[in-house]
């Protein structure tokens, strides 16, 4: 078991040492050799070595697993916030139907909430076959103890091969636990999802390293196949009056979950009312602004918009702007259909965070900034002379 | 009150450059560093040591034999103990087999009453062992805390950051949480802390000591697998342009009209 160099097919052409982020692999007399210490197995030698395929990872034959073929169909977990579903969980459906449609299965919707009967029964009509809706009062606010256990005995009950939740705070929190408890496969933050036909596997594909280095990941053996997936990146489903399907309602029996935690207080505190996960357009600041009270110029500009204000860690790091707005590898990641980097210089950190929008602008007085290397509109000029003239622009436009 | 951090060595990212010419990881950037929101993780641990007045901080990690580097940085920072998960039996380990072998490495430090980890590693970005060990040890868990509102020996009252602010949550002891940045302000070590650092007992615990059980560790153990990895595609700058404020204005302008994201 382990990774292992095919000393006859390696020609010492350090391919592999340049792929290795670990730097785990020195080549001593033409020959790679990897420290096995240092090495994660992240496949990146293999990849790189795939002219020689002088690498290879073997695994136990003894290794355990269950009976994958006894797993059929793909779930979604629907989040819902105070009763309404998350925009997030119909870009689970939309995709969730995709996935379902090529294995040739039945997509399930496994909603858990209170009062939103209505509403649960509408997501047939986004592409969910069966509707598994768990009402409660006590299931309104999130609770890992409680989600954690619906969604794992739905799984030791239901045994679909695949389950998706959007990878957001709730989502991040419970997920794990409920992959910990079943012993499935977990993957997160996945930005790409494909099916193998042939071996009847999902493909999930995550950024790590902050972005730097893909990787798509498998679980052959174990069942379910779970992943979280970063909001925004899928195609929400359409509505379809016309769909039809099946819906449950559940309630849990008492004393089933033993709530440990307790939510004393929500507090909202997000500045304007847009979220900077949710949001489709983003107007960002940083250092370039050079006090906190120039942040005023980029409000206006994202209310102009209908977007959201996002910041650098320089400019939360500054105590311009609360943490909640940061953009970056140790803030928020985003992508948005339209990113504007006002005075960003746009280090690795930052760019890790929002590198992945569909169109980005970037406003900045040095033509050399990094920032314009990743924006498809780089604008080479002072943002205190065209924020504010973009934002009359844009409001006559409205207006 | 005794509290364990669970940190991770990583490489440290921030220095990971790509080579514009291969599209590959330049490795020579690359050193080692304990996970910076690990760093958050130990600081709330000794505040919390020193807000109760007295316990006792043991700082574990699982990793290859040099992440022991890691440990001695927790205790020049004011950490009592420093465990080290290694064994290769344990290569390969993903987040599930990772947060079971964590899971009893953290049964092996006595009685713990609470467990702080930071939110996610910057390398693999999961966020999923924290929560992973929380379960397999079947303790309550609360994730994204950026603030400590109240502990004493049998609870602790905490913010959860969530994507529009932040809930209030009560959670009985022992119990593990996991930390974001906002939580504090991470201190340097002391001259003191270095020289203590440099002395401090490892204490190594490997399969046989943690008595995991063989098929839940390392590749066996793991579920999921890595079939690839590859180096995104950069993207390329496109148009960059500069001149006078109302031309770059009309240009943005028409720019966003084209994109009909307006809503």
């Amino acid at each position: 078991m382990g990774i292992k160099v095919d000393l006859e097919k390696c020609v010492g052409c350090r391919l592999c040492v340049k792929a290795c982020a670990l730097s785990a692999i020195e080549v001593i007399n033409k020959q790679a050799i990897i420290d096995t210490a240092k090495c994660n197995l992240c496949a990146a030698c293999i990849e790189a070595c795939k002219k020689y395929a002088a690498i290879t990872i073997t695994r136990d034959a003894g290794k355990r697993g269950v009976d994958v073929g006894l797993y059929r169909n793909v779930a979604v977990f629907i989040e819902q916030h105070e009763g309404t579903v998350a925009g997030v969980s119909y870009e689970m459906l939309g995709e969730g139907r995709k996935l379902a449609d090529r294995l040739n299965e039945k997509l399930h919707a496994v909603c858990i909430g209170g009062n939103m009967q209505s509403q649960a029964e509408e997501l047939v009509h986004y592409g969910a076959d069966a509707v598994y809706y768990f009402d409660g009062e006590e299931l309104v606010h999130f609770s890992d103890d409680r989600y954690a256990t619906i969604m794992a005995d739905f799984i030791f009950e239901t045994k679909p091969a695949i389950v998706l939740a959007g990878a957001t705070a709730v989502g991040r929190s419970f997920i794990p636990k409920v992959a910990a408890r079943v012993y499935g496969g977990l993957t997160a933050d996945c930005t790409k999802l494909e099916i193998d036909t042939d071996k009847h596997l999902l493909l999930g594909t995550r950024p790590a390293f902050g972005g730097n280095l893909m990787a798509t990941i498998i679980c052959p053996d174990h069942r379910p196949q779970i992943a979280t997936v970063r909001h925004k990146v899928m195609k929400p489903a359409q509505k379809d009056p016309a769909r039809t399907g099946e819906f449950f309602v559940k309630r849990i029996e008492k004393g089933r979950i033993v709530e440990r935690t307790a939510i004393v207080d929500i507090v909202k505190e997000i500045e304007s009312t847009v979220n900077i996960a949710e949001a489709d357009i983003i107007v960002s600041g940083g250092r370039g602004l050079q006090n906190p009270e120039n942040f005023s110029l980029l409000r206006a500009l994202a209310a102009s918009l209908g977007g959201a204000v996002g910041a650098s860690r320089a400019a939360v790091d500054a105590g311009w702007i609360p943490y909640s707005h940061q953009v970056g590898q140790t803030g928020k990641t985003v992508c948005p259909k339209l990113y504007i980097a006002c005075g960003i210089s746009g280090s690795v950190q930052h760019m890790a965070g929002m590198q992945s929008s569909e169109f980005i602008i970037a406003i900045n007085r040095d033509p050399a900034a990094d920032i314009f290397q990743i924006a498809n509109l780089g604008i080479v000029g002072d943002l205190m002379q065209v924020v504010p003239e973009l934002t009359k622009a844009f409001n006559k436009r409205a207006g | 009150m005794n509290i364990a951090v669970c940190i991770k060595q990583v490489p440290g990212t921030t220095q990971v450059k790509i080579n514009p010419e291969t599209g590959t990881l330049m490795r020579d950037s690359v050193e080692a560093i304990v996970n910076p929101f690990d760093e958050y993780a130990i600081e709330e641990a000794l505040r919390v040591r020193e807000r109760v007045g007295g316990g006792v901080v043991k700082v574990i990690t699982m990793g290859p034999p040099q992440a022991e580097v890691a440990l001695r940085s927790a205790i020049a920072l004011g950490a009592d103990e420093g465990y080290l998960v290694t064994d290769r039996a344990f290569a390969g380990s993903d987040t599930w087999a990772t947060s079971y072998t964590l899971a009893r490495g953290i049964k092996a430090l006595g009685d713990i009453d609470l467990i702080i980890c930071g939110k996610q590693a910057i390398d693999g970005d999961t966020a999923q062992v924290g929560p992973g060990v929380a379960e397999m040890l079947g303790l309550p868990f609360v994730a994204w805390v950026r603030k400590i509102e109240e502990i004493t020996e049998k609870s602790i009252r905490v913010q959860r950051l969530m994507e529009e602010g932040h809930d209030v949550v009560d959670m009985p002891l022992p119990g593990l949480i996991t930390v974001v940045k906002e939580i504090n302000t991470p201190r340097m070590a002391s001259l003191k802390g270095k020289i203590r650092a440099k002395s401090a007992k490892i204490v190594i615990l490997n399969a046989e000591t943690l008595a995991a059980e063989k098929g839940k560790i390392g590749l066996a153990g793991s579920p999921t697998q890595v079939l690839r990895s590859f180096v995104p595609e950069r993207k390329t700058g496109g148009e960059k342009i500069a001149g006078e404020v109302g031309d770059l204005v009309a240009k943005i302008v028409s720019t966003v009209k084209e994109l009909n994201v307006i809503k």
